[in-house]
């Protein structure tokens, strides 16, 4: 028997509504933790994942209360213990890693102050002993000059630097459970891979147990030895990571699987019908039932307990696990090809566009200068036929947004021209532009929660506008709106809905009838899916798909997924600091050999299978100006040639497969280094 | 830092420059003048012509202007119309009262309402929010001019504890004033302190809510080091420029309370002479009233540049 050191017993945490009813959030759960053994949680928003990460240090959200059940570490129950034992195990025995160490860490104390503050409660070294100790924490995660960095204030980091300092200060206390609440959303590809390595190495040296709470299979994969499937406030699945990721057997974790886009199998993912159900509604059965492809009879009525099978070492909650068990690989993914009319019709042309937000300070403005010699975005040109997609990626700060907003004409260039329709140049000043070629353009945003007027109905929505670039009133904007819904599979019972009674896919479709309600020939897509969950983001890449091959729409896709852009686009340009590294027809780009930054992000993307390991070939330095002069990619490169690469801009070549790589080094030499690696 | 405050004061200067110009401007163009008004029906023929004279009138406006611009600038707001007496003096007994006035609200019912809203805050939802928040919500909804009557009703009139309107001369000494100002005080500050304290219990709540705090608590920081070092600092930031345009607002003269309780205070002295027209002394309370605003403004913002540490190294930035 293995060492336990935290025991969950039927716990249930819920609220009361204000109907008085009491509605769990977390239903019934036990698992245990073992001594230095991973553990990662996976689930969808709303899933309860955080809601038990932060009951296992015994805290509530304020509103939220414990129904039933324990949280025993060493058999002490942690969520009835008196504030002043409580302080005593939190960061001492039991440290948890939050999701957004930007917004975790204090504001207005250094970074120095608030490890100390740790190392002062969980440990009795004195002054110089801990200011030493704060500086092998700091070097222990990899920050580079610790005494220097102990004198900061958190906004003076960048995002993974932030991440690593929490990383440091859970280490502080030396605890025996280290709780990780989605550590890694919100970081760049290579950074990520990054923190997700030093977690391996501090789980490796110091043998603490791990629990890593994500919506990310892909990450969890990289760390977990175990791996607990939750939907709906319930464990659905708890076994193994080989096994739950190679054979699911449960099929919510099928479904997901299915559906998130991977690099190796070009093609959209399948999609999993509707969303997780709100707490509270499903009263008896099983909570997967609406949308499971297996489901039966007795799934509606009879709720699942969770089964242990000793074999392969899982508990499942499921009545046909053996289907699932059986089928293995006899059923083949269904994965939906691309299958874009793409017309030699230039669309959209843009040449040697530059864009500064550098603003013209006062004096300059009387003197004229307007010399901005390095601005965000430089030197871009790219063409976009009718019908294609076009992706563009980049880690955040590439510029990539930038571009978009620029092309829609919420943002002036500097230099350069962006035509349309061969002959069309869309000017700089969005009031000068004709309503006709604004039409033509129409932009959906990353967060549809901020996109959508939160006092404006579905309707109200979507008719402005068919009002606005048709004018259409009456009855007959009325069958409009109602096809433009249609289209987007969403009922006429939604005309009434405000966004706030929505779930987050729902309020993505909404976003893309009203650009689809424009009837424009672009739609520039800034991060669509990245607000949502992975079998709802499948959902709606399959939709813009379908859109795309009805209406001949031209796409520009921008996204810092690698994968995702290898699912929907046809041609892929990749940014780095404002500046073009390498595009492409996408099923080249991902090929090597390749510009050295795409080698990077290449290498960077985590898969969620545990047997692929990332390939991290530059050190994640976040760099906050594009260089001077020279390479845009020469300060992370690790393929530099030398001062070449530092004083002139590398020239264009053909690589081998019709993509085109801005680097100095010849594509025969890049192939040759590559494919060493 | 020290280039954004020469800048600060700079655009101050030019807010107050443009309130000179709008006031000036403004009773220019209103009918009538100093003389009519003074003259009333008499105001023709000779005597008007004299009292033209002798006030200056008949020079062209812009002139006058300057030379009156000129005079605020060195501190000499000229003449006051009615009783012909200089301005300075009209004004300095005054803005001294109101100044009384002012802060002894301040020092009372700044630290009350920081207090209050803190305590409902982290008592949230308990007994001691749900008291307290019920009072501050009935204080704030209650006009001023019922309160202060209810109080010089109950404390003056029936308990004769305290005189209900202030009958010392304007020019009376602190000590004269004091017992006075203690009803004024009391009514003030519950308005003040009502809205001062919902301000600062939603501040904290935000703050106590935020991931930094759930983290401090997660990493074991006893309560109340906790409330002290990660949650205040953090709340009382917003906090600062309310209570700033709480006190210019008071130095402002509380017009409503000061006639309620007959309170020399600058807030008379602007119904006074408004109804008097006495246009350069409105003039004059103009320019001191924008100044005011204009000061404590700055100086609130120069508060939150030197504690956030946020924006202080951007502006070290830039």
């Amino acid at each position: 028997m293995e060492n336990i050191v935290q025991k969950i017993n039927n716990l249930t945490i819920g609220f009361t509504s204000q109907k008085g009813e009491q509605i769990s959030i977390l239903k019934n759960i036990s698992t245990s933790i073992n001594k230095g053994e991973t553990v990662g949680i996976v689930g969808e928003s709303g899933s309860g994942k955080s809601t038990l990460a932060l009951a296992m240090m015994g805290y509530v959200k304020h509103g939220l209360y414990t129904i039933s059940g324990e949280c025993l570490y060493h058999s002490n129950n942690l969520l009835d213990m008196n504030n002043r034992d409580l302080e005593n195990i939190r960061g001492r025995k039991i440290a948890m890693i939050p999701q957004n160490a930007g917004q975790a860490l204090t504001p207005n104390l250094k970074i120095g102050y608030q490890i100390d503050e740790a190392l002062k409660l969980h440990t009795d070294f004195k002054k110089e002993d801990r200011d030493k100790k704060i500086s092998e924490l700091l070097n222990k995660v990899r920050l580079p000059s610790p005494e220097i960095m102990a004198q900061r204030y958190p906004h003076e980091l960048s995002g993974g630097q932030q991440q690593r300092v929490a990383v440091a200060m859970a280490l502080a206390g030396n605890p025996e459970i280290l709780l990780l609440d989605e550590p890694t959303t919100g970081l760049d590809v290579t950074t990520q891979a990054h923190v997700l390595e030093l977690l391996n190495v501090i789980a490796k040296d110091t043998g603490t147990s791990m629990v890593y709470v994500s919506h990310d299979l892909g990450a969890i994969a990289r760390v977990s030895d175990r791996v607990i499937v939750m939907y709906s406030g319930e464990i659905v699945l708890d076994g193994p990571v080989r096994g739950i990721l190679k054979n699911p057997i449960h099929p919510y974790t099928f479904g997901l699987l299915k559906s998130i886009p991977k690099l190796t199998s070009p093609g959209l993912p399948n999609s999993m019908s509707g969303s997780q159900p709100q707490p509270g509604i499903i009263k008896s059965g099983c909570s997967f039932f609406d949308r499971c492809n297996f489901a039966e009879d007795q799934c509606k009525s009879n709720t699942p307990d969770l089964e242990y099978l000793s074999d392969i070492k899982t508990s499942v909650r499921c009545f046909k696990y053996r289907d699932l068990i059986n089928m293995k690989e006899t059923k083949n993914d269904k994965i939906r090809s691309l299958n874009n009319n793409i017309l030699e019709n230039e669309i959209l042309n843009i040449s040697e566009v530059s864009i500064t937000y550098a603003k013209q300070k006062f004096l300059e403005q009387l003197l004229n200068k307007t010399e901005d010699s390095n601005p965000t975005v430089k030197d871009i040109n790219i063409n976009i036929n009718k019908g294609e997609t076009l992706a563009l990626v980049g880690e955040s700060g590439s510029g990539k947004s930038t571009i978009l907003k620029s092309i829609a004409g919420l943002l002036k260039t500097k230099d350069g021209i962006i035509k349309f329709d061969k002959d069309i140049v869309l000017s700089n000043d969005l009031k000068k532009r004709d309503p006709a070629n604004l039409r033509a353009i129409q932009l959906i945003f990353q967060n549809p929660d901020e996109s959508l007027n939160p006092n404006h109905t579905v309707e109200e929505i979507v008719s402005q506008p068919l009002k606005l670039y048709f004018g259409l009133s009456g009855s007959e904007l009325k069958q409009k709106i109602i096809e433009v819904l249609d289209k987007v599979r969403l009922g006429e019972f939604y005309l009434t809905r405000y966004p706030r009674q929505l779930s987050g896919g729902e309020k993505q479709r909404v976003a893309v009838a009203r650009a689809f309600a424009a009837k424009p020939d672009i739609i520039l897509c800034d991060e669509v899916t990245s607000a949502l969950d992975v079998s709802v983001q499948a959902a709606v890449l399959n939709l813009l798909q379908e859109l795309k091959e009805d209406f001949g729409t031209t796409y520009i896709f921008v996204s810092h997924d690698l994968a995702v852009v290898r699912a929907i686009s046809d041609r892929v340009a990749v940014l780095y600091q404002g500046r073009l590294c390498e595009i492409g027809p996408s099923k080249h780009v991902y090929e090597l050999p390749s510009h050295p930054y795409t080698e990077v992000l290449l290498g960077a993307v985590l898969e969620p299978d545990p047997d692929i390991k990332p390939k991290l070939v530059a050190e994640d330095i976040v760099e906050e100006k594009p260089p001077e002069q020279g390479c845009s990619f020469q300060g992370r490169c690790p393929r530099i040639l030398g001062d070449i690469c530092k004083k002139e801009v590398p020239p264009w070549q053909m690589g081998e497969n019709g993509n085109s790589i801005r680097c100095h080094i010849k594509v025969d030499d890049l192939k040759k280094q590559q494919t060493i690696n | 830092m020290f280039l954004l405050v020469i800048k600060r004061i700079f655009l101050g200067l030019i807010t107050l420059f443009i309130v000179s110009l709008i006031t000036f401007v403004g009773v220019e163009i209103l009918p009538g003048d100093a003389c009519t008004t003074y003259l009333e029906r008499e105001a023709y023929g000779a005597a008007l012509e004299a009292c033209y004279e002798r006030l200056g009138l008949n020079i062209p406006s812009y002139e006058r202007y300057i030379s009156w611009a000129l005079g605020v600038f060195q501190g000499d707001f000229g003449y006051s119309l009615s009783g012909e007496m200089k301005i300075n003096d009209v004004l300095g007994p005054r803005v001294k009262n109101s100044m009384v006035l002012a802060s002894a609200s301040i020092f009372i019912g700044i630290p009350i309402a920081l207090l209050l809203g803190i305590i409902t805050a982290l008592w949230r939802d308990k007994l001691p929010d749900i008291i307290i928040s019920t009072i501050t919500i009935f204080s704030m909804t209650i006009p001023e001019f019922i309160s202060a009557t209810l109080l010089i009703l109950i404390v003056a009139i029936w308990l004769e504890w305290l005189p209900g309107i202030v009958i010392v001369p304007t020019g009376a000494s602190i000590s004269e004033l004091l017992p006075n100002i203690i009803l004024p005080v009391i009514a003030i500050s519950m308005i003040m302190t009502a809205h001062m304290a919902r301000m600062v219990r939603s501040s904290v709540i935000q703050v106590m809510a935020s991931d930094y705090v759930q983290m401090a608590i997660l990493k074991g920081v006893p309560y109340w080091k906790m409330v002290f070092k990660h949650v205040l600092p953090n709340a009382l930031l917003p906090a600062i420029n309310v209570v700033a345009l709480t006190i210019a607002w008071l130095l402002g003269g509380v017009v409503v309370t000061e006639v309620v309780f007959n309170y020399p205070g600058l807030g008379r002295l602007v119904i006074e002479s408004i109804s008097n027209r006495d246009l350069p002394v409105v003039q004059a309370l103009a320019i001191i009233l924008a100044s005011i605003y204009v000061t404590i403004n700055l100086i609130a913002d120069l508060m939150t540049l030197i504690l956030n540490p946020r924006l202080k190294s951007l502006q070290i930035k830039k």
